[in-house]
């Protein structure tokens, strides 16, 4: 056991590990991973309401340019529109506080990483948020409506908690692929838990170590928000018949 | 109760956006990728190595108020066209190619380019020796244009970073490297470069391999390139660029 | 689908004519006199990725098939073993994943002369065996969780009666409940190779060239920056689209 321990490479691993050594490397590139996932996750899901609400009720060209938006971002490769957006997004922000007269504008790798993250995010949280409000029943915003109720208060006092239900297991699912996404950003250079993993990797050459100690990390985020999300959908699905039960 | 924890996220978002607009900071883009012994992050997550140390020598020299920021090496020349940086010391050399995009400043060191293969082959620096192996080469480099050019017969794979050929180097993924004689000479003596030796220098060629490494500055920014060449005159002649370099290596490499 | 009288509304000619014009305006303000150079390339790169997401979609259904049925019906000692692997492999980056197999098997391998005097070493120190195994193993993680459901959901009554007919177990899965089970995931099929066909430039960063590593290798060597990606979008789009298409025909027979 230990010759296959040593082997592998895992034979000093309780020391590189510690918080000390490499170990607190890896801890911060977590924490940056999931400022990133949070950031991103947030934008999409604002996106994602303005762009459900245009969609299904939206003028024509609003509805066109928003099945394009969603279209493109889920045809192309998450590593190429993070290139696309990284460059294309510093360059039109300079050129904005240039023509304002302002300076130029420092963007930070967290800020950056949200805002590349969070335009892939808004695209899907866009269908997942749409599917939802379409299952809300016509009846209850209807009934909103015939009480005079205005648009932005129908909205917040029945469509979003009555969507909630059925938004949460799509939800859950965006902010798995977030949190996994941020992984991506360390093609670009963020110091974010997977090139964290792979600096202290091939410097220490013990690849087993970090490689399997970084995916033990993710697990415990995916496990944590899987149990998290479990008990949110449980809570916004409170006073809706249950849909397990039901005969098949 | 949802909505304002989106909002909080997203103005935490926009804050962060914005924060730390507009410093007199010059931003010093250096490769996110380990490159020892010029430039490698510590467990402690801090940047030290040779090329480092000039930077800071050449900052204060310069009086400029310097910041390090890595930056996948792949894109630090559109990071400086595309201003998330304002110059480059990232251990490049100043080349034809790269000059058409950039300035450079003046040299700051200058090494030759070798080649580096398994102890137990016989292999030698020239395109007949080389012919039929499988050479590693890092992306964007000079070694790269330089293989592309004379190792025509040879198989060339490219890497993101010379850390990933070495490491294939070790694992005999490549049959050889090309590649910096400094940081070469630092991978062989250690544990991981066990296994190889240096094979010699290539045959120069000035116009691909360049004149030396510079700092890199967008083109038209001559008042950072002023500045920038006089730091470097200055810990040239103040003996600050000998006593880094005493530090890290026997001999001289300017 | 889209018929000619949709694409006919005012507002959709008009955008359609601003389309155009930004296309013209790419193609004369922007540089492409690097393309003929690297057009060679690129087709071997892109031949490699559509290579690379043919084999491992084959390859990984058919391992998502015994991980979904083992989950579905298998006794505990097979279902918790393929719930573990689902569940590890949807749950870290398929980066990490790919960088764990090459970086940590490539430093293992070098360990045992005998492996590298073996025949089986010119296979195993190139990166597209990696990048297969990688991909494969990915694909029939989340695959398999799809068969799970698949196989969960089809209707008992037409197992009960295929059983009292006394049809053999073997038969009645062959026959019946795999066929159904497919039908049913059919749908999904189409976007999971989609999500795979995403999934192919991550291998760019162990080395394999295709069409990904291809435009930054365009950009390595001449500092262009958008027009290289721009293109390559646009081909993954043609790619994604074909996918679309292809599974929506297979549905329809």
């Amino acid at each position: 056991m230990t010759g296959l321990f040593e082997t592998l490479g895992l034979g000093a691993s309780a020391e590189l590990l510690s918080l000390s050594s490499w170990g607190g490397n890896l801890l911060r590139g977590l924490a940056n991973s999931l400022q990133i996932a949070v950031g991103a996750f947030g934008m999409g899901l604002v996106i994602g309401l303005f762009g459900a609400y245009g969609k299904l009720y939206g003028g024509k060209v609003t509805r066109d340019l928003l099945a394009i938006y969603t279209t493109v971002i889920r045809a192309v490769p998450e590593l190429v529109l993070i290139l696309i957006l990284y460059y294309v997004g510093s360059d039109i922000i300079n050129k904005i506080s240039e023509a304002f007269g302002g300076g130029r504008v420092e963007i930070s790798g967290v800020a950056a990483g949200i805002w590349v993250l969070g335009v892939v995010q808004g695209a899907y949280a866009t269908e997942v948020l749409r599917g939802a409000i379409k299952a809300v029943p016509v009846g209850q915003i209807e009934a909103a409506k015939s009480y005079g109720m205005p648009a932005f208060m129908i909205m917040r006092r029945v469509t979003i908690p009555a969507m909630m239900g059925f938004a949460v297991p799509g939800l859950a699912n965006l902010w798995l692929i977030a949190t996994k996404d941020t992984a991506l950003l360390a093609v670009v250079g963020f110091s974010e838990l997977t090139l964290e993993t792979r600096q202290a990797a091939s410097s220490t050459r013990a690849y087993f170590t970090f490689f399997l100690a970084a995916g033990f990390l993710y697990l415990m985020v995916t496990l944590f928000s899987g149990a998290v999300f479990a008990r949110i959908e449980k809570w916004a699905r409170r006073g809706q018949p249950s849909l397990k039960g039901g005969s098949s | 109760m949802k909505i304002k924890a989106f909002l909080t996220a997203v103005s935490a978002a926009a804050m962060l956006a914005a924060g730390g607009a507009a410093a007199e900071q010059v931003k010093i883009g250096i490769a996110a990728e380990p490159y020892p012994p010029f430039a490698s992050p510590d467990s402690a997550g801090n940047w030290v190595g040779w090329e480092i140390e000039v930077i800071e020598a050449v900052c204060a020299a310069a009086e400029l108020d310097c910041v390090i920021t890595p930056v996948a090496w792949d894109g630090i020349i559109p990071s400086l066209t595309g201003q998330q940086i304002d110059a480059i010391m990232a251990s490049m050399s100043i080349t034809e190619e790269r000059l058409k995009t950039i300035d450079f400043s003046d040299a700051y060191y200058n090494t030759p380019a070798v080649i580096v293969a398994d102890k137990s082959i016989d292999i030698e620096p020239t395109p007949e020796s080389l012919a039929g192996k499988i050479i590693g080469i890092q992306a964007s480099t000079i070694h790269q244009a330089y293989a592309q050019e004379y190792f025509k017969d040879a198989e060339l794979k490219v890497y993101q970073t010379q850390d990933e050929a070495n490491q294939d180097l070790f694992a005999g993924r490549i049959d050889a490297t090309q590649a910096d004689s400094i940081a070469m000479a630092d991978f062989v003596n250690s544990d991981n470069g066990s296994c190889c030796e240096i094979k010699g220098a290539v045959a120069d060629d000035p116009a691909i391999l360049g004149r030396g490494v510079g700092a890199g500055v967008r083109k038209g920014d001559t008042e950072l390139l002023e500045a920038l060449n006089k730091g470097i005159a200055a810990i040239l002649a103040d003996g600050t660029h000998e006593k880094i370099t005493e530090g890290y290596f026997t001999t001289s490499i300017y | 689908m889209i018929t000619v009288k949709a694409l006919m509304q005012p507002h959709r000619i008009v955008m359609m004519l601003l389309f155009a014009a930004l296309i013209i305006w790419c193609a004369f303000s922007l540089r492409w006199d690097w393309i003929p150079q690297y057009a060679p390339l690129a087709l071997q790169g892109l031949w490699t990725t559509i290579w690379l997401l043919v084999v491992t979609t084959v390859l990984g259904f058919l391992l998502a098939v015994p991980l979904g049925l083992a989950q579905a019906i298998g006794p505990w000692y097979l279902a918790t073993p393929a719930r573990v692997f689902c569940t590890i492999i949807r749950g870290t980056p398929l980066l990490l994943q790919i960088w764990l197999l090459y970086y940590g098997l490539g430093s293992l391998f070098p360990q045992f002369p005998w492996i590298r005097s073996s025949e089986l070493w010119p296979y195993l120190r190139q990166a597209w065996p990696y990048a297969v195994l990688a991909l494969t193993l990915s694909f029939a993680g989340y695959e398999g969780e799809v068969m799970r459901g698949a196989f969960s959901s089809v209707a008992k009554g037409q197992l009960e009666a295929a059983k009292s007919f006394g049809m053999p177990r073997f038969t009645m899965f062959r026959r019946i409940w795999l066929p159904q089970a497919v039908r049913n995931v059919l749908p999904t099929l189409g976007g999971e190779t989609i999500l795979q066909l995403k999934a192919t430039p991550l291998v760019a960063t162990i080395t394999v060239v295709e069409i990904y590593a291809v435009s930054s290798r365009v950009r390595s060597d001449t500092f262009i920056v958008y027009e290289p990606l721009l293109l390559l979008a646009l081909v993954y789009m043609v790619l994604a689209g074909l996918i679309a298409l292809a599974f929506r025909r297979f549905e329809g027979v």
